[in-house]
C-alpha cells in the first residue's frame, strides 16, 4: 500500500466522520424499492457474480462499489432486464414491489418503464432533437398528447438541471450538447418516464470534474422522488451521493464477483464488518 | 446524504410530490395499456419479415434441390478422373473443366486482389473528386453485363494474341475487380478512427499504421470481399466464351484454351443429347458445392481471425 492511498482512504473516512451521526441506522424497517435475494448471474460457463442479496430502500441513493470485473454492473444491469439481451442468465429473486422482475407472467417493458437507466457514456439518440430524445420513453410507452409531452420534457430537464441550458434550442439535435449536457439529457430522459427507480452505471465517468459535481448534486436531489442505484468507482463519489453502499469484491478462490458487505455509508466508510471491506476501502486491495 | 434515515418521514415509492406521483400513475397505465397494442403491431412486423424471409428462401432451396436431383446421377469417379467423351461414348468426365475452373479463376483473383486492395486504399485516404469518381466507376462497372466485360477482354488480349486461359483470367479480374474494391473498402472502413489516430501518435508513418493496423484489422472483411467476388466469377460464362472458348482435351497450360465449369452447362447442356445434358446438370452440382466450400471456409476463416484479434 502506498501512502498516497492510505492518504486518500483516510481523507474518505474524515469526510465521512464530518457527517455525523446521519446515516447510521437499523434499515431493516425501511421499505425497500427493489429487493435482491441471493442473486447471481452467468453468461454461459462464466459466474460473473453471485450470492448478492440486498435492498434498494426507496427513495435512497445506494452506491455499489468495488474493483473491476466484479460484478457491480453486471447486477444492476440485471435488475431492469438487461440481460435478456445480452445473454446473461439471471438467477435467485429480483423483486420491484411485490413484482417478480423476473416472474414468468412479467412483462419486461413495464419492468424498463418504471426502471430507468443511465449508462456509463452519454447516448442521446444521434437522429433526434433535444426535446425528442427527451419524451421519447413517453411516445414509446404511448404517449402522444403534445401538451403532456411538452410539460414531462420541461419538468425532466429541470429535474436534470439543464432546462436553462435548453429552453430555447429544444429543437436543436441533441448531439450538438456537449458530454456533460449529453448525460444531463440522458438523465432527463430516463427521468420524464417517471420511474420509481433509477440504475446509474458510473454516469460521470466520461465526463470533467465541473459537470460530475453538477451531476451528484442532481442524483442527490433526485432521490426525495427517485430510488435510485449508482455503481461507482470513486469512493468519494459513493460518500458524497450515497445514504447506503454496497461492497462487491471478487472470491480469492475462484475469481466470482460477490456481495461483501452491505450497510450505511458512513458504516461502511468508517467501521466495516468485513476485514476484505476495509482492505477496500482504505485501499489496500486493488 | 445527511439526512437521517431514522427520523426522515417514510419514505413511499411514489415519492414526496404529488404531481409526480400523478404523472407516475399516467404513464403507467399508458405503459400498461398500450403494451397489447405495441405487442400486437411487433408480432405482425415479426410476421410479415418471416413470411419475406421465407418467400426469399423459397426459390433458393428449390433450385439447390433441383440441382442436386438433376446433378446427383452424373458424380461418379470417372466424372471427376476423365476428360469429356463425344456422345455416344460412356464414361466421359468434366476433370479438366475443374482444373480449368480452379487455374483462370485462381489467376482471376491473384491479378484482381492487389489491384483491388490499393484503389481501396486510396479510397479510404483520399476525401474528394477523384476519389468519388473511382467510387463511381466502380459502382458502374459492378453493374455491367459480363457479356461487354468478355468482349472487352477479347478486344484487348484475344484480338492480339489467341485464345487463352489467361484472356479469360484477365476478364475474370475486371468482373470481380468492383466488388474487391468495394468490399475491401467497407471492411476497412470498419476499423475504428482512433485506431488510426493511436497509431499516429505512436510515431508510425501513415504506410505503416495501414499496414499494422487498418489491413490486420480489417481481414476478416477483406477475406469475405474477396471470396465474395471469386463466387461470383466463377458462375459467370460469357466472359469464358469470348476468351477461353473450352477445350474438350485436358491441358494445364494458360497460354492455351481451357475448359471450365460454366462452359461445360452453356455447351452441353444446350445439346440434345441426354448424356451431355447430364453432364452439364452434374458441372452445375459440381459448380454449386464449389461455391458453397468457398463460402463456408471463408466465413470460417473469418470467424477464426474475428476470435484471434479479441
Amino acid at each position: 500500500m502506498s501512502d498516497t492511498t492510505s492518504a486518500v482512504a483516510a481523507r474518505i473516512q474524515q469526510e465521512v466522520l464530518a457527517q455525523g451521526p446521519g446515516a447510521v441506522g437499523v434499515l431493516d424497517d425501511a421499505p425497500a424499492a427493489v429487493t435482491l435475494t441471493d442473486v447471481a448471474v452467468d453468461f454461459g460457463s462464466v459466474h460473473a457474480v453471485r450470492r448478492v442479496t440486498f435492498p434498494l430502500v426507496a427513495n435512497r441513493v445506494t452506491a455499489l462499489v468495488g474493483p473491476s470485473g466484479c460484478g457491480k454492473t453486471t447486477v444492476l444491469r440485471a435488475i431492469n432486464r438487461m440481460h435478456d439481451r445480452s445473454g446473461g442468465k439471471v438467477s435467485g429473486s429480483i423483486r420491484l414491489g411485490d413484482l417478480e422482475v423476473y416472474g414468468r407472467a412479467t412483462q419486461p417493458e413495464l419492468i424498463r418503464s418504471r426502471i430507468g437507466m443511465v449508462f456509463q457514456r452519454p447516448n442521446p439518440f444521434p437522429t433526434m432533437s433535444i426535446l425528442d430524445n427527451v419524451t421519447s420513453g413517453l411516445r414509446f410507452n404511448g404517449i402522444r398528447n403534445k401538451k403532456i409531452l411538452k410539460e414531462a420534457a420541461e419538468s425532466a430537464l429541470q429535474a436534470a438541471a439543464l432546462w436553462d441550458t435548453v429552453k430555447d434550442r429544444l429543437s436543436q439535435p441533441a448531439v450538438r450538447l456537449s458530454g456533460g449536457q449529453q448525460q444531463r439529457l440522458c438523465i432527463a430522459r430516463a427521468l420524464a418516464v417517471e420511474p420509481e427507480v433509477l440504475l446509474m452505471d458510473e454516469p460521470c465517468s466520461a465526463l470533467d470534474p465541473i459537470s460530475t459535481a453538477a451531476i451528484e448534486e442532481t442524483i442527490v436531489d433526485l432521490a426525495s422522488e427517485v430510488t435510485i442505484a449508482l455503481v461507482t468507482h470513486n469512493m468519494f463519489q459513493a460518500t458524497r451521493c450515497a445514504d447506503l453502499t454496497a461492497v462487491f469484491l471478487l472470491d480469492n478462490d475462484d475469481h466470482i464477483g460477490e456481495l461483501v458487505e452491505y450497510g450505511s455509508t458512513q458504516q461502511i466508510f468508517s467501521s466495516p464488518a468485513d476485514p476484505r471491506t476495509e482492505q477496500y476501502v482504505t485501499g489496500q486491495v486493488s | 446524504m445527511s439526512t437521517d434515515l431514522l427520523e426522515a418521514p417514510a419514505p413511499s415509492p411514489s415519492g414526496k410530490d404529488p404531481a409526480v406521483a400523478e404523472r407516475r400513475t399516467m404513464i403507467q397505465s399508458s405503459a400498461r395499456h398500450t403494451l397489447k397494442r405495441r405487442r400486437s403491431v411487433a408480432l405482425a412486423i415479426r410476421i410479415l419479415f418471416g413470411t419475406c424471409t421465407v418467400l426469399t428462401l423459397i426459390p433458393l432451396i428449390a433450385l439447390i434441390a433441383y440441382v442436386t436431383k438433376r446433378g446427383i446421377d452424373a458424380m461418379s469417379v470417372a466424372f471427376f478422373t476423365h476428360t469429356p467423351t463425344p456422345e455416344g461414348v460412356s464414361g466421359g468426365g468434366i476433370s479438366n473443366a475443374i482444373v480449368g475452373s480452379l487455374i483462370i479463376n485462381g489467376m482471376a483473383l491473384v491479378i484482381a486482389m492487389p489491384f483491388g486492395l490499393l484503389v481501396s486504399l486510396f479510397l479510404i485516404e483520399r476525401r474528394g473528386p477523384i476519389a468519388n469518381a473511382i467510387r463511381f466507376g466502380a459502382d458502374l462497372l459492378s453493374g455491367l453485363p459480363s457479356i461487354l466485360i468478355g468482349l472487352f477482354a477479347y478486344s484487348i488480349v484475344v484480338v492480339h494474341t489467341h485464345f487463352s486461359a489467361y484472356s479469360a483470367a484477365v476478364a475474370l479480374a475486371v468482373l470481380m475487380l468492383p466488388i474487391i474494391i468495394r468490399g475491401d473498402e467497407e471492411a476497412m472502413r470498419t476499423v475504428p478512427a482512433e485506431l488510426w489516430e493511436a497509431g499516429l501518435a505512436l510515431g508510425a508513418r501513415q504506410s505503416r499504421v495501414v499496414r499494422s493496423v487498418i489491413v490486420r484489422g480489417a481481414i476478416p472483411g477483406l477475406v469475405t470481399a474477396n471470396l465474395l467476388a471469386l463466387a461470383r466469377a466463377v458462375g459467370e460464362t460469357a466472359p469464358l466464351l469470348f476468351t477461353t472458348i473450352g477445350s474438350q482435351i485436358f491441358s494445364l497450360s494458360i497460354n492455351q484454351p481451357m475448359n471450365a465449369l460454366p462452359i461445360v452447362i452453356y455447351q452441353d447442356g444446350t445439346t440434345a443429347f441426354p448424356q451431355l445434358q447430364l453432364d452439364a446438370w452434374g458441372s452445375a452440382f459440381v459448380l454449386m458445392l464449389g461455391v458453397l466450400v468457398l463460402s463456408i471456409v471463408g466465413r470460417m476463416f473469418a470467424a477464426r481471425m474475428t476470435r484471434k484479434s479479441r
